[in-house]
This record gives C-alpha cells, sequence and structure tokens, in this order.
C-alpha cells in the first residue's frame, strides 16, 4: 500500500527455538481502526507487542522480518525504543494508571519529555482527556488519585496518557475485556471519535466490539494471518472458510 | 400479525417481573431481599423466583446489584455485608441465622470469574472437600472425579493425566475443572458469576456448552456482562439496573420485545 | 461442537418446507378446481388462506428471536435472511391462489373454452411443480438448480401469452366468451405471478449459496399477462 504507515514482512517470532508467529505480512494504512481477532494462542496480542518491541524486555524473545514505521525498521539497533513506544502507544488490558493523580498521569509522559511549563500542559492534558471521552466527568477532581475511578474511567485516563504524547499509531490489547458493556460502549466511543486522527490497531475476543468500530478486520489463527479485509466483508462474505467458521461461532 | 406488547416508552411500567405458575417448580426464590455496604443500600426488593432445571441470567451494567443479589443466594455476602430478608430453598429460609452455610453452600455452589482451582492435581482439585466431609472409599472417589469430569465436559481431555497439576490447564480447562469440583459436591444450584468473562471465544463456547448440558440436572442462574451470552444459553433473564431487579422475563421476550424503556436501552447498547 | 443456533435452524427450515408445502398443494387444487368449476374445493381454499398466513408469521417471529438472540454473521445471517424473505414470497403465492379460487366462484355459469382451460391447467402444473422443486432445492442447498427452475419461468411466461393470445381471438370470434375471458386473462396473470415470485425465492437461494444478490429474470418484465 502507497499510503501504508506501518508495513511489517515475514513477521516471525520465537520463544526460544518455537515458532509463534509462522511469517506473514500486515500493512497499515495511516489513520483508521484495525481490529485483530482470533482465537487465545493464535499470536495476535504477540504481534501487536512484536510492533512497539514490548518482547525486547522478554528472555528468550526472538523477532524477525520487517517492521517499518514511516519509512524506518522498527528493529534496527538505532531505533530508540523509548522514542519508539511514544509514537507508538499501547493500552492493555487491565487499567494501569500510575498512583497519581488524574492530570499527573496524563501530564507523564511529557513531563519525562521535558514539557514542563504549566500552560502547555494544561492544554494538552484538558485536549487528551476531551479526546479520550473522560474530560466532563473528571474535568472537576483533576488532582484526585487515578486509582479511584472506575475501571472504565481508568482505562479512558490510560487512553489520555498514551495520547497525550502525540503517538501515530495507538495499540490497544482486549482494552475492554475487563470492563462491563456500559464501560466499553465508552471506550469504543472514545475510539470512533480518535479514529481519523490516529492509526488504532485493537486486539479484541469481542467479535462484535471489531465489527462495530473498524474498518479493517485481520483473523489469526495458529501464528498465522489468515485473512485481513474490509470489516463489512469480513463478517458478511469472509474470503477463507477458517474466518467464516470462527465468526459464527463454529469453533468444533 | 404479532402480540400487541409494542414497548411503550412513554408510559412504560417501571418494572415488570415475570411470575411463574402454581405448575412451575421453583428451585430458589428471594422474598424481600435488601443488601447494605454499611449504610449504603446496594440491593433493593429483589423479589425472584427461579426454576428448576432451567439456566437464568442476570444482566445489568456494573454497580447495578446482579453480583450482589447472585453472591447473596449462597450468603457469599455475609461478611461484607448485610443482608436482609428470605431466601427460601426447599421451604427452609437459607438467609437465617440457624442455617449452616457450609452444609447450604454443598447444595447451592457457586462458581466465580477467576478460574481458581487448587494448587493440587486435577484429582485432588476434585476429591478435596469430598475427603473433607469424611468421604474415605476410593472407588467411589474416583466414580465422582470421573462423573463430574464428564459433566463437565473435560474428562475426555484430562483423563490420562488426573495426577497433573490443575494450574498446568488452560484457562477454559481450569473454569470447567471448577464447575467440575462444584458438582461433585453434587448440589441442586450452580451459580457463576460471570465464569467466562476471562476467557476466549472458543473457551466461552466450551463453558456455554457445559452449561447446556448440566442444566438436565442442575438449576443455574449466571451473571454476565455478555449480553449475547444470555441470549445464546439462557431460559429466563433478569435485567438489574441500580440495585433493583427492572425485568425479568423469558430470555426470547427480553430480547425481542422487552416491556420496560430501561431493559430496552441496554440490551440494544443504547448507553445514553 | 453444538450449537444451539443449528438446532433452532434446523426447526425453522421445516417450518418454512412445511409452509411450501402447503403453498404448493393449494396452488394445484386451486388451479384444478377453476377447471373443473368445482366451487366446493374453491371456498375451501378461500378459507384455508388464513392458515399460510399464520405459518408465515410464525416463522418471521422466530427469525426476529434468532436474529436478536444470536446475531448471526456471514452464512447463518444470510440462511435467516433468505428465510425471512422467501417465506413472503410463499405467503404472496397463497394469496395468488386465493384469487384464483375466487376466480371460480365467478367464472361459474359463463360460457367457457376447454382449449384455454386446457392451457391453463398446464400453467397450473408447472407453476406448482415449480414451486415444489424450489423446495427440493431450497433443502438440498443447491444454487445451480436455483438457476434452472427460474429459467422455466420462461415457460410459463409463454404459456400465459397463449391464453391471452386465444382469449382475445375467442372474444373476436363470439362476445358471449367476453366474461369468462377475462376471468382467463386473470387467473393466468395470477399463476404467472406466482412463477415470479419462485424465481425470487431462487435468488434468494443464490444469495444464501453465494452472498451475491443476483437478478434471475433479467430483463422479463413481470407484467401481470
Amino acid at each position: 500500500m502507497a499510503d501504508s504507515i506501518l508495513t511489517t514482512e515475514n513477521v516471525r517470532l520465537y520463544y526460544g527455538d518455537k515458532e509463534a508467529l509462522h511469517g506473514f505480512d500486515l500493512d497499515f494504512p495511516e489513520k483508521g481502526i484495525t481490529a485483530l481477532i482470533g482465537p487465545s494462542g493464535s499470536g495476535k496480542s504477540t504481534y501487536i507487542r512484536a510492533i512497539n518491541r514490548m518482547h525486547d524486555l522478554t528472555e528468550g524473545v526472538t523477532v524477525t522480518g520487517n517492521f517499518m514505521f514511516k519509512g524506518n525498521n522498527i528493529y534496527a539497533p538505532t531505533t530508540d525504543t523509548v522514542e519508539l513506544r511514544k509514537q507508538i502507544g499501547m493500552v492493555f488490558q487491565q487499567p494501569n494508571p500510575f498512583p497519581f493523580s488524574i492530570y499527573d498521569n496524563v501530564a507523564f509522559g511529557l513531563r519525562i519529555a521535558g514539557k514542563t511549563k504549566k500552560v502547555e500542559l494544561d492544554e494538552i492534558v484538558e485536549k487528551s482527556l476531551k479526546q479520550a471521552a473522560i474530560w466532563d466527568e473528571v474535568k472537576d477532581v483533576l488532582h484526585k488519585s487515578a486509582l479511584s475511578l472506575s475501571g472504565g474511567q481508568q482505562q479512558r485516563v490510560s487512553i489520555a496518557r498514551t495520547l497525550a504524547v502525540s503517538p501515530d499509531i495507538l495499540l490497544l490489547d482486549e482494552p475492554t475485556s475487563a470492563l462491563d458493556p456500559v464501560s466499553s460502549h465508552k471506550i469504543e466511543e472514545t475510539l470512533m471519535n480518535i479514529r481519523n486522527d490516529y492509526t488504532i490497531i485493537i486486539v479484541t475476543h469481542n467479535m462484535s466490539q471489531a465489527s462495530r468500530i473498524s474498518d479493517r478486520t485481520a483473523f489469526f489463527m495458529d501464528g498465522n494471518l489468515i485473512e485481513v479485509s474490509p470489516t463489512t466483508q469480513l463478517f458478511t462474505d469472509p474470503k477463507e472458510k477458517q474466518t467464516q467458521d470462527y465468526i459464527t461461532g463454529r469453533f468444533g | 400479525m404479532l402480540e400487541n406488547e409494542a414497548l411503550n416508552t412513554d408510559n412504560a411500567p417501571l418494572r415488570n417481573i415475570y411470575r411463574f405458575g402454581e405448575d412451575a417448580e421453583i428451585a430458589l426464590s428471594t422474598h424481600g431481599l435488601r443488601v447494605f455496604y454499611g449504610d449504603n443500600e446496594a440491593l433493593s426488593e429483589g423479589d425472584l423466583e427461579f426454576e428448576r432445571y432451567k439456566i437464568t441470567s442476570l444482566i445489568g451494567a456494573s454497580g447495578s446489584g446482579k453480583s450482589t443479589f447472585l453472591r447473596s443466594l449462597n450468603r457469599m455476602n455475609d461478611n461484607i455485608a448485610t443482608v436482609k430478608g428470605q431466601i427460601m430453598y426447599r421451604g427452609i429460609d437459607i438467609n437465617s441465622k440457624e442455617v449452616d452455610v457450609y452444609e447450604m453452600r454443598r447444595h447451592i455452589g457457586m462458581v466465580f470469574q477467576r478460574p481458581n482451582p487448587f494448587a493440587k492435581s486435577i484429582r485432588d482439585n476434585i476429591t478435596f472437600a469430598l475427603k473433607q466431609r469424611g468421604m474415605r472409599d476410593k472407588a467411589k472417589l474416583e466414580e465422582i472425579v470421573e462423573t463430574s469430569l464428564k459433566q463437565a465436559a473435560l474428562w475426555d481431555q484430562v483423563k490420562d493425566d488426573l495426577g497433573k497439576s490443575a494450574l498446568a490447564l488452560s484457562g477454559g480447562q481450569q473454569q470447567r475443572l471448577v464447575i467440575a469440583r462444584a458438582i461433585a459436591m453434587k448440589p441442586d444450584i450452580l451459580l457463576l458469576d460471570e465464569p467466562a468473562s476471562a476467557l476466549d471465544p472458543i473457551s466461552t463456547s466450551q463453558i456455554e456448552d457445559t452449561l447446556l448440558e448440566l442444566k438436565e440436572k442442575y438449576t443455574i442462574v449466571i451473571v454476565t456482562h455478555n449480553m449475547q451470552q444470555a441470549a445464546r444459553i439462557s431460559d429466563y433473564t433478569a435485567f438489574f439496573h441500580l440495585g433493583k431487579a427492572i425485568e425479568y422475563d423469558e430470555t426470547r421476550k427480553i430480547f425481542t420485545r422487552p416491556k420496560v424503556k430501561l431493559t430496552n436501552d441496554y440490551i440494544s447498547g443504547n448507553f445514553g | 461442537m453444538r450449537r444451539l443456533f443449528d438446532e433452532e435452524l434446523s426447526d425453522l427450515d421445516a417450518s418454512f418446507t412445511e409452509m411450501g408445502m402447503l403453498v404448493s398443494e393449494t396452488i394445484g387444487k386451486a388451479v384444478v378446481a377453476f377447471v373443473n368449476h368445482d366451487r366446493d374445493t374453491a371456498l375451501e381454499i378461500i378459507k384455508s388462506d388464513e392458515q399460510i398466513n399464520q405459518r408465515e408469521v410464525a416463522i418471521e417471529k422466530k427469525t426476529f428471536e434468532m436474529i436478536a438472540l444470536y446475531q448471526p454473521v456471514t452464512i447463518d445471517l444470510r440462511e435467516i435472511v433468505t428465510v425471512l424473505k422467501a417465506v413472503s414470497e410463499l405467503e404472496r403465492m397463497g394469496d395468488h391462489a386465493r384469487d384464483v379460487a375466487e376466480a371460480t366462484i365467478r367464472v361459474k355459469g359463463t360460457k367457457r373454452s376447454a382449449e384455454i382451460e386446457e392451457t391453463i391447467a398446464k400453467m397450473g402444473e408447472q407453476t406448482r411443480q415449480m414451486v415444489k422443486d424450489i423446495l427440493g432445492v431450497y433443502v438440498n442447498d443447491d444454487a445451480q438448480a436455483a438457476s434452472i427452475i427460474a429459467a422455466n419461468n420462461v415457460s410459463v411466461g409463454e404459456l400465459s401469452h397463449q391464453v391471452r393470445l386465444d382469449v382475445i381471438a375467442n372474444i373476436e370470434k363470439d362476445s358471449e366468451l367476453a366474461t369468462s375471458g377475462t376471468d382467463y386473462l386473470i387467473v393466468a396473470g395470477h399463476l404467472k405471478r406466482i412463477a415470479d415470485y419462485v424465481t425470487n425465492i431462487a435468488e434468494w437461494i443464490v444469495y444464501k449459496r453465494t452472498g451475491k444478490i443476483v437478478d434471475l429474470n433479467p430483463g422479463n418484465s413481470s407484467s401481470f399477462v
């Protein structure tokens, strides 16, 4: 794809000698939401963690293949992983706010990056919380501990924290699986709000979530990418029988 | 024409609670159940009946009181909250002080969200409580291990590894082991608190299959955040909102023509 | 793995097929009654139309429930949509059979043409057979056969055109045949419509199989006669 912001080719990942991702290609156009679905152990979470080099921290994991982000090799020895993870941010399954105030959570990455001017921080904190659709709920309690919020609110603060450092790509690893339907719905709304500003890659077990919010869906199984299609196509007329069996619940 | 039971949004009844007919066999019922955390009333007026050999789902947002309600049914809230009202099981109010809670829980078992097998072998997970209760007959214990694992649809996968640690099983298998452990006690009623929310769709589907098999012999009450799950497997569904059961009806009715607007909005994902 | 959806779907298929058989029989009976001038059977058919309508409602209700409870996608969704669409085609066929029965009651006693009635009988038999065949295709899930059946529609169209020519010729010869002639045109029109509905069902079966919405009756006017 000409306007891909991220291209990955011949992606392989090994735990020791054991190959867990078996060499596939997947590109991401700039902006929009791509959902990654598939059973546990299919490799979808493993894959997105490879995109921002989260596996670097795990002993015995080897990643091979080409990972190009805006024309730069993600796995080049010269890549600054801290900078990389700012540009390709990650939100996890369990909301993980720091035990600081809401404000300090969102400002954290900015301060690390050397931004200290209060006016500037105020502005970005507000903007990020608005993008994460939680500003109205927290604007009067910005100095309350983030841990005092509900799970769904904490997750939106986590998203705001990630957005504050202006990433290009937002990776989300089952961001709503620990949340109830109402909170999940707010997260989905948040993602819909920002889909035109960021490239969003979301791993989800919730197939209706994938069909509701994503532009493209990729189906993984046993460490292989089986199919990537526009979401409307994948959920009405998938190319592969394996995809069809999975999304219709024929697991047997 | 279809029955004229369109949702009346203007004059929607505040609540619509299903009442079983005379001939229905009721396994468990609550009367004026109220739960307080300190002064804070978390659940009020939970007057519900559960039919025998059916699956009843409790749905609703976090904080709606559905888990509080479920946990009250076998007195899991005893030390955390004040539970008022009656819970009638076989003509006995099991919410009264005289009831032996441990004995009662043999009849009304609970399975939690996160699989919590003991760090023991698969076999010992099932026999542990039985041995505690003084069962020593080896053949009998083996028989219970087998029947429980079969009922939980796990036998074929573990029969050659009964001595293996339960913790080596996958999440879905662990959850089915926990269900097997619960049914080894031969309960009447199985309470499940989001038993599949930590699992992927395939394991979830296996748990759902297991529950559909189990309802031949057990009365099942399940709390779930997964509305499709409630729709797929349950006979009856109760929708909770702000500490009250707002609507309780046959699942088919709840999901095609609920009578209360709040229910309609919730199940159609219209969360305001 | 067990899917409750599959169990309900096979129940739904069975009810759909049953209703189809009932409609096919009714069409056959209506045409025979028409050519035999059998008023009693015609009255019976008019009365039994309500049964067909009730079956349609029951099947629709079941499909709504299945969509709400199982939120089907892809092939599952297409199966349900196919039943939902095809069942209203069946119900309309039933209405046309009832209209043929009504014409039977009306036409009694007027001057008639044995030749045209023979063509109508032939048309009726072909139409009834098409309905029966399409049910077989539905059950066997055969997209190829669906197109073949739809092609039979052309033959019914030709017969209907024949009826039209014969009626005009008859009226020109003998104006007393105008009354029955009008009913012949109407009955031929009803049968042609029924055949069109069979084509529509065939299109839905192709959709169920392939996910593609096709037109199996291209360029063919669905004018009444």
